[in-house]
């Protein structure tokens, strides 16, 4: 790349709107800015997550409707305190505004986030990015803050200033978007530049861009606020050396026992109305083969696993106001300590926290580590942490066989205590993987560890929403598609083949073949070939083995229907082998997404068949021993 | 010279290889700046350090390299 960012470029202006070309507006800030609140807010529904091609950053894009029913394309870079491109993350963020990514052109316009309550150091981003000479918006934000906290900027001389214009927003609150949207607007046209009164600083110079921030800050009247005294006062009990860790563990109780009680009501409703409907949908059924297709396959397997979405969808709210309140990167702080006994960092710890709801979006944020061997011992560990996938079937196999008592008055039942306990084994398969990977193939010195502490905020409703809408359309794709197939194909060969035009039994059709020809390397494990056909057809997605037995059981005893699969499973599988299943679960890497994600990570096969076999060897390894030492016990 | 919790120095140069120290530069650690301890993960580390109007957590190594001065002058590696 240049080096030339010092020099003045000459402000092309972006050519006349010509309908059939798209305009885009890139959104660009520091971490902790309010980048994504602003996105959310201009952009609403209209929006997607994609991926940059060649490139495994994700990025936002969405349509925001200015005057005259035009369309502006925007984009929501990742975080960047500098233009310099040395992480994965800095480099898109430079290369889109430089025009230099595939198949995306440069930018008609940029919206630059700076945080008003720290306004000093955050224009020091506004030197790069005002000199690549695109129409620049400098958008305020957090102005609710600013004022209740006493401080204040002039923001026409601060434009006058920076030779742009400035407009001073609260993106939580919608405050102040009058300018923005008419900057979009104008963004479609042109819009002239003025020649900033201030010269910009020699950009690679950290202190000569600080000292022209604090200059341009000075002239445009800015006034720092007070210190943000709720977050000090936050921070006073959640980083108390005692009370800390104490929340700390109150707080990641309370998300798992709410994960497992709150949703119960929600996923009994879902579970009555998908049996009542399929039921009503069967009866408009004559022809039997069909009503069989419809209720067993259809129902039953997509079914089974569109009850656990309220249970999802719970996890994923928490871990998005745990992210969007700032609790996290205390929660990263804490566990630091613990994360570098086995060689990690607290950076690793967000990832890994994520990986709570799902390995992929987990994987992907791994690249803010910027130590390589760190992040892809990160990778290699992500996946053992107890991901949302691993709910239907943990829910179902404790429901099913661990009885309901209470073990700490209120607070604590069996099965939150089993469940709890699956979550630790995961966690500590992780750490002695991640132990394991550092002291031999991954050894590096000790690496750094820089984070940002934001200030608390409350999260808005509307990301937390947006958030939640993502989910649920990933979620239930998947159970459109994937599980849908798998039930289908289940239903098939489980019907096949035909005999005098009678189904055959389960066990005679070419299901029970599969299933009871894997049978032999499953039976040490307390498994039956059932659960085999769902150990194999899991290996797309790990819920869909609740679908898959949901179809199995479904067409095999019209009996069991009404009881449900948990019924079924009661009669069908011992207590050793249903704890070995849960074991074989947390361990084991049963998921496709997850595999092609690894690959695109790390550029290449190596690690993610290295990580498929060992995961999978563990995972066998110790639903065998849970197996015996259940068998032997009880 | 260590620093007692609320005390604060100003911050002189970074003893740090230079990844290390544009990064932190960038997160506000410049020299001249007032840089002042926090709260901290229990057992004192990592610590968070108020800089320059953030609040940046690092680990006892990288802070130890933080060469700070009294404001009358005095040079003194910080340690907390």
């Amino acid at each position: 790349m240049s080096d030339c960012h010092g020099c003045s470029v000459a402000t092309l202006p972006p050519p006349r709107a010509i309908p059939t070309r798209r305009h885009i507006v890139a959104i660009v800030g520091p971490p902790n800015s309010g980048k994504s609140t602003l996105f959310n807010r201009l952009t609403g529904l209209r929006q997607k997550v994609a991926n940059f091609p060649g490139v495994t950053v994700e990025h936002r894009m969405g349509k925001v409707k200015v005057e005259g029913g035009r369309e502006v394309f925007v984009i929501d870079l990742p975080g960047v305190y500098s233009l310099e491109p040395r992480t994965e993350d800095e480099r898109v963020t430079h290369d889109v505004l430089l025009g230099q990514m595939k198949d995306l052109p440069k930018p008609d316009a940029v919206l630059l986030i700076l945080d008003s309550t720290n306004l000093a150091r955050h224009l020091v981003l506004a030197a790069p990015v005002l000199s690549l000479g695109l129409p620049t918006l400098v958008i305020l934000n957090m102005a609710d803050d600013l004022a209740s906290r006493g401080g204040g900027v002039d923001v026409a001389e601060l434009a006058m200033q920076l030779g742009s214009p400035v407009a001073l927003v609260s993106a939580s609150r919608g405050t102040g978007f009058d300018k923005v949207f008419q900057f979009l607007a104008g963004a479609t046209h042109t819009a002239p530049q003025a020649a900033p009164l201030m010269q910009l600083p020699v950009i690679q110079d950290i202190p000569k861009c600080r000292a022209w921030a604090a200059h341009v800050g000075s002239k445009g009247k800015y006034r720092a606020p007070a210190p943000p005294h709720w977050t000090r006062r936050l921070d006073a009990v959640f980083l108390h050396p005692v009370a800390g860790p104490l929340v700390f563990a109150i707080v990641v109780i309370a998300v798992f026992q709410s994960i497992f009680f709150w949703a119960k009501p929600a996923m009994d409703l879902l579970q009555e109305t998908i049996t009542s409907v399929g039921a009503w949908v069967g009866s408009m059924i004559p022809n039997p083969t069909l009503h069989s297709l419809v209720v067993d396959g259809v129902f039953n397997g997509v079914g089974s696993v569109v009850v656990f979405l309220p249970q999802i969808l719970i996890l994923f709210l928490f871990i998005g106001i745990l992210e969007d309140s700032g609790y996290l990167a205390r929660a990263a702080l804490i566990m630091d300590r613990t994360m570098a006994r086995f060689g990690l960092q607290g950076k690793s710890f967000i990832p890994l926290l994520s990986a709570y709801a799902c390995a992929v979006p987990a994987i992907m944020a791994t690249r803010t580590i910027e130590n390589k061997r760190d992040r892809i011992a990160t990778i290699l560990i992500a996946p053992f942490m107890t991901c949302s996938a691993r709910l239907p079937v943990y829910t179902l196999l404790i429901a099913a066989f661990i009885p309901d008592r209470r073990l700490l008055g209120v607070f604590l039942s069996t099965g939150t205590a089993v469940m709890l306990g699956l979550y630790v084994i995961g966690f500590l398969a992780a750490i002695f993987t991640a132990k394991l990977l550092k002291s031999t193939v991954l050894k590096s010195s000790r690496s750094s560890f820089m984070l940002e502490m934001p200030p608390y905020r409350w999260p808005t409703l509307r990301s937390l929403g947006l958030r939640l809408l993502d989910r649920s359309k990933v979620f239930l794709r998947r159970a459109g598609t994937v599980i849908l197939a798998v039930a289908i194909i289940i239903w098939v060969l489980s019907n096949l083949p035909v005999h005098n035009g009678q189904p055959p039994e389960i066990g005679q059709s070419i299901v029970g073949m599969i299933g009871h020809a894997v049978e032999p390397a499953i039976k040490p494990l307390g498994f039956n070939w059932k659960v085999g056909i769902g150990l194999i057809t899991s290996l797309a997605a790990r819920e869909v083995i609740v679908g898959t037995l949901g179809t199995i059981y479904g067409i095999e005893g019209a009996s069991a229907k009404s009881e449900g699969l948990q019924h079924a499973l009661q009669q069908d599988l011992t207590l050793g082998g249903a704890v070995a299943l849960l074991v074989f679960f947390a361990f084991a890497m049963q998921c496709m997404s997850t595999i092609a994600v690894v690959r695109r990570e790390t550029g290449g096969w190596r690690w993610p068949i290295i990580q498929f076999s060992y995961m999978t060897v563990v995972a066998y390894v110790c639903a065998f021993a849970a197996n015996k030492l259940i068998t032997l016990w009880f | 010279m260590e620093l007692k919790h609320g005390e604060s120095g100003i911050l002189d140069h970074l003893d740090l290889p230079d990844d290390d120290a544009r990064r932190l530069m960038e997160l506000g650690f410049l020299p001249g700046h007032a840089v002042t301890p926090g709260h901290s993960a229990p057992g004192g580390d990592p610590r968070v350090f108020r800089v320059d109007g953030s609040e940046v957590a690092l680990r006892r190594d990288t802070a130890r390299r933080l060469m700070l001065r009294h404001e009358n002058g005095n040079k003194a590696a910080k340690e907390s």
